[in-house]
């Protein structure tokens, strides 16, 4: 838990780190890593959770995102990569519904999902987070976390009662504040808090909601090497009974913790598979390349 | 722009003193008739729970409402026809105010809370200047010349209201209900809900809020007291006219919560007697109290943007930071 704080440098970027990544570490030996062992165990076994289909997003004759097909396997954690602007944070809007697609279908446990508010996603449980921190930022830690417990208590409707039958909540509360290692923290308000914690925040409050699937935007943007051990070891640990995709940038992360990557390109799906797979591919490097050449 | 209740109730020292607080007015409100024109006090009791419940929504949800007058005025219209035509008891017709401001909120609120910020503003401006102009036209209102010569009745038959005092101690009653009601709606599962949703709207809908019907409850439950304010206004004064209806009336409830304090509970209530105090006493003068009020809204806009009752909370919050 020590050095948060003062180590929230900017660290995860394409831009030259993450050349430099994958200029020399993506042969990476899978030796070198303990963490390489567990890649693909569920790969063959597991069916689909999430499938999209045909994905196509058009703004005023601008294709953000052009026929993505993607298919995330339940029990994985699913990462979704790609140069600045390659569309990954509009797929995420259009798999959580914030953004509905002009063309294409999303399919989520069994159930056609395409036509559906965002609030009723959450509510069939993909739950997401947002690339820029998505706190409440003027409630303490344990609001935070008590303000999604609320709903599936049903304890979120009644204006007549007083809140504090909210303390209920707090035991709950309290647990899943502690598994993200913020329980010193609990009755700080959000914007007290250092960038890792307000993201380990946003991931306790996500897990509030017992969701099958989550989807994480940059889980780890902005953040000093110890923020990102640690919200690895979490992600680590939320995957062992659920689905995670996420967003990343810090190609070193997805390397450690993702079992199928897929690489967007211009809103387009340029290579889906293993990371050595998909790190081997010379269209990827290309996309990556290119971009510094520009 | 709201200032952090949540904050103040953590502390116990503060949620002691807000208990003394509060036992100080209601003593103070109890006695006032003793020592000032009922007819202001009453007159000032009406208008703070209108601010209060138009606080309700820019304080707690962050919604604008730039046509609150419908409510208030359309309410004062059902109340003072129930009481003078049907000749309902006062309580009743009161209450009638308020399920008819709740009705005509459900229907405005429906259409305004699909849209944000000065859009949001803008349909419930247009909406509720709609209103005044079917008020101006249909028969029941009387157009120009409003309902005249309401009856205050007799409560519930037992107590007449046309003693001064008895009908001060039932608008007190009434405004004392509805600002409890108002606090309690804040400080309850729903309200907190309501501020996770001004806090940080697209979060609560990834949490599986539906925030829409978050915020209609709140826009019909704001609409609702500030009928009831309007309807008590109709049987204090014993007329229904234009002029509480009409956009002014919405811009004046505006300048009273910004003046006291967005966001904080008495703050409303504070800036709505002191716009009320001084119409009154500017009245008899030959100082234009436009302008005066006018000089007054820049002068909080410019130097004390929390409103006077956010600015002493803030004062105290540091105080307290200062003191750990």
């Amino acid at each position: 838990m020590q050095g948060g704080d003062g180590a929230a440098v900017p660290t995860a970027c394409f831009d030259d780190a993450a050349l430099r990544v994958l200029a020399n570490v993506l042969p990476l030996p899978e030796s070198a890593d303990p963490l390489h062992e567990s890649i693909g165990r569920q790969m063959v076994t597991s069916q689909p959770i999430l499938s999209a289909t045909g994905l196509t997003m058009e703004f005023r004759g601008f294709v953000a995102v052009n026929d993505v097909t993607l298919s995330v396997n339940e029990g994985t954690i699913h990462a979704l990569i790609g140069p600045n602007g390659a569309g990954k944070t509009t797929v995420f809007n259009l798999l959580t519904k914030f953004l509905t697609p002009t063309r294409g279908q999303i399919v989520f446990r069994g159930e056609d999902i395409t036509r559906l508010k965002p609030a009723e996603v959450a509510r069939h449980g993909l739950v997401r987070s947002f690339q820029i921190s998505a706190v409440f930022p003027h409630l303490t830690v344990l609001d935070n976390v008590r303000v999604a417990l609320q709903r599936p208590a049903g304890l979120a409707t009644q204006f007549w009662r007083s809140a504090g039958v909210l303390s209920s909540l707090d035991g709950r509360a309290m647990e899943l504040i502690d598994a993200v290692n913020l329980t010193p923290y609990a009755d700080l308000t959000a914007t007290e808090l250092s960038y890792g914690r307000k993201r380990a925040l946003e991931i306790a409050t996500t897990l509030a909601l017992d969701p099958a699937m989550l989807l994480l935007d940059e889980p780890m943007a902005g953040m000093g090497h110890e923020d990102i051990g640690r919200i690895s070891d979490l992600i680590r640990r939320i995957a062992r009974d659920r689905t995670v995709l996420m967003v990343e940038h810090n190609l070193n992360v997805v390397a450690d913790l993702c079992d199928r990557v897929t690489v967007l390109a211009r809103g387009e799906i340029l290579a889906d598979g293993s990371y050595d797979a998909v790190s081997a591919d010379p269209r990827v490097r290309e996309a990556y390349m290119g971009t510094e050449h520009e | 722009m709201a200032v952090d209740t949540q904050y103040y109730a953590a502390q116990p020292r503060f949620r002691t003193s807000a208990v003394v607080f509060g036992v100080i007015a209601i003593a103070a409100l109890l006695a006032a008739p003793f020592f000032f024109y009922p007819v202001l006090l009453m007159s000032m009791l009406c208008f703070a729970l209108f601010a209060c419940a138009f606080n309700l929504l820019i304080g707690y949800v962050g919604l604008l409402s730039f046509g609150h007058a419908a409510f208030f005025g359309g309410a004062a219209y059902f109340a003072a026809h129930a009481a003078k035509v049907w000749g309902w008891d006062p309580l009743g017709a009161v209450l009638l105010g308020a399920a008819g401001a709740a009705g005509m909120g459900l229907a405005i609120g429906f259409l305004a809370i699909r849209r944000q910020g000065i859009y949001f503003a803008m349909i419930t401006l247009a909406l509720s200047q709609m209103f005044a102009f079917i008020c101006l036209q249909v028969p029941f209102t009387h157009g120009e010349d409003g309902i005249q010569g309401v009856p205050r009745g007799e409560l519930l038959g037992l107590v007449d209201l046309n003693e001064p005092l008895a009908m001060y101690y039932f608008t007190l009653a009434i405004f004392l209900f509805g600002f409890f009601a108002i606090w309690r709606i804040v400080h309850s599962p729903f309200g907190n809900i309501l501020k996770a949703i001004r806090e940080n709207e697209r979060r609560a809908i990834s949490l599986g809020y539906r925030v829409d019907r978050y915020k209609l409850g709140a826009f019909v439950m704001s609409a609702a007291l500030a009928g009831l304010a309007g309807g008590t206004k109709a049987i204090v004064f014993q007329f229904a006219t234009l002029t509480d209806v009409q956009w002014q009336m919405s811009g004046e409830v505006i300048l009273m919560t910004l003046l006291g304090g967005i966001g904080t509970m008495v703050g409303p209530a504070v800036g709505a007697a002191l716009v009320v105090a001084l119409q009154n006493y500017l009245a008899a003068s030959n100082f234009p109290v436009t302008v005066l009020i006018g000089i007054i809204f820049v002068v909080c806009v410019l130097v004390f943007r929390r409103g006077i009752v956010g600015e002493i909370l803030e004062l105290a919050r540091r105080r307290s930071k200062d003191a750990k």
